[in-house]
């Protein structure tokens, strides 16, 4: 709903922190949703999002959200479906060239933009549209790579000893432990 | 079969020089501080190269390329590669438009290529007016690149060597990459920051949207040099002259991104000799545009009214009595 949709965009600052808190709870939801089969989640997850951003920011569902990229300010609402800033078509007042009783989604999204935290991330080039994830949930794309992400540093930091002294590790496996400190060594409890 | 086979049609593929990326004229011209000039050609209705010709010549004597626009205002013409190629074997320079609006990312890469085989250095990436403007509304848009997007696109093929695909392209298409600005239209205070994130793309110059106000544009290029854009890409600011008052507003009602401030209409307006007085104003943009930091030349844009632009070129003083035509590389 364009109303609504304007709203979202007045709100981007509150929007924006809704949206990190999100992905915060998707991110710690990550090993149930491996558990269960990301592909089995997908559909309901899907489902939800379609609702939620539908009635929020007129969602197309393009399985890429840039939301918080762009002033929270859906770019697949413009009709000619840019990622990158407004066209040179921009009427008087700021509407658009194509629905001119539409004010132009790229103007809302640099108003938004100026609103937000994270606001200079509509400076960042964005590629293509990959047509191919339309219909998808993005939200479970972000969360699951974030959540992959966190695990490899995470996989870094315990391997880094072991890789910097291969040779030892080889010989000793203990001398180059591909573990955490016991929590006595670094005074933390342990949670089990 | 070698090159050789067929050394009467095809030219040895050239690589730029060194410090350029194309080789082009416009590039040399650009490179070397002097003040550049682009016209854009009015694609015929025609299967027939001569009417391309035609239409090439009232331009080519003053440009230092000509402009080959893709389908603009949505209506079907020539297409801007075949302008382009023909011109550029007749020894034009040329810029081959691109829009986003009518073809997607692997037609798109591959006519970038196309052109370049052709001999084309210049290449213009433009968004595209929507297809409702034009004489087939029930067109599909495609819009599967925006015009950013297809600037580092572009870019990527030219210097990564590489399709969008990440296959590699065994001879990388040498063109010097222009993008387009609107400096007069809103949004007006993120206009420059909108610049310099096609500048961020791989833009190499700029043709701007027709320039009537120049406080505006004064404004844009101000914050543009606190950006330092200026010394990074080419700014050439769109000109063209008007016909009548009434042109005008028809104009500034019915094509989308042009502003025409009333006070222009009203001098229009005023005129004895409506395309007399349209020249006038015309060159006299031209000089003022000139005197403004950070331009580096003019776009024209004379839509049926290609008889003027050599006059006004010439009458402006801005080529200081270089002469652009000459036969060479596009």
């Amino acid at each position: 709903m364009y109303r609504v949709r304007l709203f979202a965009n007045r709100h981007a600052r509150s929007f924006e922190w809704l949206y990190q808190r999100l992905e915060a709870v998707m991110v710690a939801l990550d090993p149930l949703f491996a558990k269960i089969g990301y592909g089995r989640v997908e559909a309901p997850v899907a489902l939800v999002e379609r609702g939620v951003k539908g009635l929020l920011f007129d969602c197309r569902m393009c399985g890429q959200c840039v939301l918080s990229s762009t002033g929270m300010s859906c770019p697949m609402n413009c009709p000619k479906e840019l990622r990158n800033g407004p066209c040179g078509g921009v009427r008087p007042g700021g509407y658009c060239e194509v629905k001119p009783w539409m004010r132009c989604v790229w103007v809302l999204a640099w108003e938004g933009a100026a609103r937000m935290q994270g606001g200079d991330k509509i400076r960042e080039v964005l590629p293509p549209v990959d047509r191919s994830l339309k219909g998808s949930s993005a939200w479970l794309r972000v969360s699951r790579e974030k959540a992959a992400q966190l695990r490899e540093a995470r996989e870094a930091a315990r391997t880094a000893l072991a890789r910097a002294f291969p040779g030892a590790r080889a010989n000793e496996p203990s001398a180059a432990p591909l573990a955490d400190e016991p929590a006595a060594a670094t005074g933390r409890e342990t949670r089990r | 079969m070698s090159l050789a086979d067929h050394s009467d049609i095809v030219r040895p593929y050239e690589e730029p020089p060194p410090g350029h990326v194309s080789g082009s004229r416009l590039e040399r011209v650009l490179r070397s501080g002097r003040f550049a000039v682009t016209a854009e050609l009015n694609p015929p209705d025609s299967a027939d190269p001569a009417d391309v010709f035609e239409a090439a010549r009232p331009l080519g004597e003053v440009a230092d390329a000509i402009n080959a626009t893709d389908a603009s205002g949505a209506n079907c013409h020539m297409s801007s590669i075949g302008i382009s190629a023909l011109l550029t074997r007749a020894g034009y320079g040329t810029v081959y438009q691109i829009s986003c609006r009518d073809r997607n990312r692997i037609a798109i890469q591959g006519d970038v290529l196309g052109a370049a085989a052709m001999g084309v250095r210049n290449l213009l990436c433009l968004t595209g007016d929507g297809v409702a403007v034009g004489d087939q509304p029930g067109a599909r848009p495609v819009f599967d690149f925006d015009s950013v997007s297809l600037l580092r696109t572009v870019r990527t093929m030219r210097d990564e060597g590489v399709f969008l695909s990440g296959r590699k392209i065994t001879r990388p298409p040498r063109m010097f990459i222009g993008a387009a600005e609107n400096p007069c239209i809103e949004p007006l205070d993120w206009r420059p920051d909108r610049l310099a994130k096609k500048v961020a793309a791989g833009a190499d110059f700029i043709q701007t949207n027709y320039i009537f106000d120049m406080p505006r544009f004064e404004r844009f290029m101000a914050r543009v040099r606190d950006l330092g854009l200026h010394e990074r890409v080419f700014i050439l600011a769109g000109v063209g002259p008007l016909a009548s008052a009434k042109a005008a507003r028809w104009m500034r009602a019915n094509v989308p991104g042009i502003h025409i401030p009333d006070e222009v209409i009203a001098r229009m307006e005023g005129a004895a000799r409506p395309g007399e007085e349209g020249k006038r104003l015309c060159i006299e943009l031209i000089r003022q545009i000139r005197a403004v930091k950070g331009v580096a030349g003019v776009h024209v844009m004379a839509y049926r009214r290609e008889h003027q632009v050599s006059e006004i070129i010439l009458e402006s003083g801005v080529l200081e009595g270089r002469k652009p035509r000459g036969r060479g590389r596009g």
